[in-house]
């Protein structure tokens, strides 16, 4: 309905942002509305991210400001299953790596993305990812890594995929601070991806249509 | 020793702190005792090369070799992290193993593992280490947290120690609460009243803190001890420790572990001045943290790891205006006091190399990670030495072929001309050992300068 909350969000205004949301509620506008609005704010975000106009923190920036416009407006939601049209991903940082702050970047950018993302967050054993991917049928598997141990555990885990069976079910990328394309060749996994809006595409290429 | 140190210029301040590496002494004083000629002739000649390769005036003979481990010695010698880190004489043991294996031409000491039992006295909270939330063949690993609120920035700026004290110190080990209850130490002044500043220290939460720093510090000089017999003993074998002391970028040094990643992005939206502020409140802090340290072990190489102005981190003008005004003061403020500034470019910094070349020629040293080692040459490199850039992962997946045909390509480009140190590009836990070797010696045949 408006462009202005797209807009205050894209250019990260936090405060005019806010203070748009708390008006626009006590106007009566729809606060479905209003999550749409901010919704599109974020994939511009998004896109901005993939032409290198924004930065790391450009993108933990707005995740915070949508933070504080999802706080305002949940007590007004009916609560219903969010739509997310681009499929399902499994992700996690692997067993012995406790780091997140590169793992929740990639699972911001494939969530404003449209991807439906189940992050199994940190030091996540080999077995719980094979669960998941069963539970869920996702057909996408990001496993994040941060120190050279991260080889192994990632290795461990699509070997542990493997033995359940689900290795041809599923498509998975790694990623992480010392991971490159030799470390994807010895783990088996489909593809290496440097940053977050590489997650992104592989995702696309594989189940975005 | 005729001019004195204040009168001195950066340069020959420089060139006295590297004459005082040539010639080591024991920790009484004394000129060390070499083992034997022959390492005597090899401590100076590495030093040499190292010297020539920072100052970029001579070629050295060759490419200097270096390897920078994190926890490969301890793994590779058949512990796990987990000794390492509480049996001192094990974790010396295995380093001195290492380096009489591979024999690099400079290493930085055995004191990566650290002491285990000291982090349990003080109940160390910004980490999880083996058996206290890691498994004991893992190193250990940060929590990161807002360990600084975004509403103190007033407090750190007004009184950093204070800050340190009061405020940090007792959220980030679990045995320093009684802290809370000092008073600062810049209310002692006179006789009036000179008393009431030191009734906190009857308070049981106070003592109690006391107590654990008395335990604390006997542990860690006990491990100290065995540290500095390890690079007595490596000195003497004919080694180089070149590891004077650390500090770091002020950005970082708030962005890592005071207010954390988010915590310190949060604040350059809403709270630049602030922020920008305590950046410079804590640059001279940084830099005689450094010069102190140079000070204490009578070396000059000052180890700066640099996090958040990589690549993506920030953008160009968050790097201008947040990162290399204070980083760049606190390397000019240890280049003034004659020590040689060695920074870690982790990860990638290829968009920072224009940016970041803008300093004193020859009197930096920069470990380079996935850079690009040519790009870094042609900018950086024209006015300081690098070293790297060998990564992780080839290091523990590749063979020692690959390994010396990028050591090879290192050494036609980076090292043309000098300047150029091999070396590892992030500190490795994991490697084959074929590989490092591969590594070394290729350096050792190829690297000859002709
Ligand atoms: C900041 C930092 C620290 C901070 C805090 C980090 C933290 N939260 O733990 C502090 C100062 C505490 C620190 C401490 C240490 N560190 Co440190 N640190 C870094 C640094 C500079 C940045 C890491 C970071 O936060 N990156 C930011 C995020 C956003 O990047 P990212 O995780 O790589 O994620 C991005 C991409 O990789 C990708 N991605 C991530 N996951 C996935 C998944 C998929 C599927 C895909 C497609 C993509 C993808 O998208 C993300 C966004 O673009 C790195 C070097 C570097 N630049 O990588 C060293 C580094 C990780 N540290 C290292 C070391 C050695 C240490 C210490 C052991 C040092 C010491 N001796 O004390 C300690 C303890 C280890 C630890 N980290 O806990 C080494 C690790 C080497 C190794 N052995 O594996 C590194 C690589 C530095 C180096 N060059 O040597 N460190």
């Amino acid at each position: 309905m408006s462009g202005e909350l797209v807009k205050f969000l894209s250019d990260l205004k936090e405060h005019e942002a806010l203070q748009f949301v708390e008006s626009a509620l006590s106007e009566g506008v729809d606060p479905g509305t209003l999550l749409e609005d901010a919704r599109q704010g974020m994939n511009i975000v998004g896109k901005r991210f993939a032409e290198e106009e924004y930065f790391i923190p450009d993108l933990i920036f707005s995740g915070e400001i949508l933070k504080g416009i999802v706080k305002m407006l949940e007590p007004h939601l009916k609560k219903t299953k969010e739509h997310k049209p681009m499929g399902k991903v499994v992700i996690g940082t692997v067993a012995g790596d406790i780091h997140d702050i590169g793992k929740d970047l990639v699972v911001f950018m494939l969530d404003v993305s449209g991807f439906d993302v189940l992050d199994l967050g940190i030091d996540v054993p080999a077995q719980k990812f094979v669960g998941a991917i069963k539970d869920s049928g996702s057909k996408v598997v990001g496993l994040s890594g941060f120190l050279t141990l991260a080889f192994d555990s990632m290795k461990e885990t699509i070997d542990a995929i493997k033995q359940a069976g689900l290795r041809n079910d599923v498509k998975i990328m790694i990623g992480g601070g010392q991971i490159d394309e030799q470390v994807r060749g010895y783990t088996g996994a489909d593809a290496y991806g440097r940053d977050a809006m590489a997650a992104v595409n592989l995702a696309k290429g594989w189940i975005g249509g | 020793m005729e001019k004195k140190w204040e009168a001195m210029s950066p340069d020959e301040k420089q060139e006295a702190q590297f004459q005082k590496l040539l010639t080591p002494k024991d920790p009484q004083g004394n000129d060390v005792k070499f083992q034997s000629p022959g390492a005597e002739a090899a401590y100076k000649a590495s030093v040499t090369r190292i010297k020539d390769a920072v100052q970029l005036k001579r070629i050295p003979d060759r490419v200097p070799l270096t390897l920078l481990p994190s926890m490969f010695p301890f793994l590779n010698a058949g512990m796990t992290v987990q000794e390492a880190m509480y049996d001192y004489d094990k974790c010396a043991a295995a380093f001195r193993k290492f380096i009489l294996e591979f024999k690099p031409d400079m290493h930085i000491g055995a004191a990566q593992a650290g002491p285990g039992k000291f982090y349990e006295i003080l109940d160390y909270k910004l980490y999880k280490w083996p058996g206290h939330g890691v498994a004991p063949q893992h190193s250990y690993q940060c929590l990161e947290d807002e360990y600084m609120k975004a509403e103190e920035y007033d407090l750190l700026i007004t009184d950093p120690s204070f800050y340190f004290t009061n405020f940090y110190l007792p959220r980030v080990f679990g045995a320093l609460g009684g802290f809370t209850m000092l008073p600062p130490l810049t209310g002692i002044l006179e006789i009036y009243g000179v008393a009431f500043n030191f009734i906190p220290y009857a308070l049981p939460p106070v003592q109690n803190t006391f107590k654990a720093l008395f335990e604390a510090g006997a542990e860690a000089l006990k491990w100290a001890t065995a540290m500095g017999m390890l690079n007595g003993e490596l000195t003497s074998l004919g080694f180089p420790n070149i590891l004077g002391g650390f500090t770091k970028a002020p950005f970082d040094t708030i962005g890592d572990t005071l207010r954390g990643t988010k915590g310190i992005i949060m604040d350059m939206y809403r709270q630049p001045a602030k922020l920008l502020k305590a950046l410079e409140a804590i640059t001279p802090i940084m830099i005689n943290m450094g010069l102190g340290a140079a000070q204490h072990t009578g070396n000059p190489l000052i180890f700066m790891p640099l996090h958040k102005g990589a690549d993506g981190f920030l953008s160009d003008e968050q790097f201008k205006k947040f990162y290399w005004p204070t980083f760049k003061a606190v390397l000019i403020g240890l280049i003034e006091g004659g020590c040689t500034p060695f920074p870690a470019l982790e990860g990638h910094w290829g968009s920072r190399l224009k940016v970041i070349q803008d300093i004193p020629r020859g009197k930096t040293m920069w470990m380079v990670d996935q850079t690009d080692m040519v790009e870094a040459k042609e900018t950086l490199g024209s006015n300081a030495c690098l070293i790297g850039n060998v990564s992780s992962s080839m290091l523990k997946l590749g063979t020692p072929e690959d390994v010396k045909n990028y050591v090879k390509k290192l050494i036609d480009t980076a090292g043309k001309g000098g300047g150029f140190i091999m070396g590892n590009g992030a500190f490795f836990d994991e490697a084959k050992p074929e590989n490092i070797r591969a590594m070394v010696d290729f350096t050792k045949e190829y690297g000859v300068y002709k």
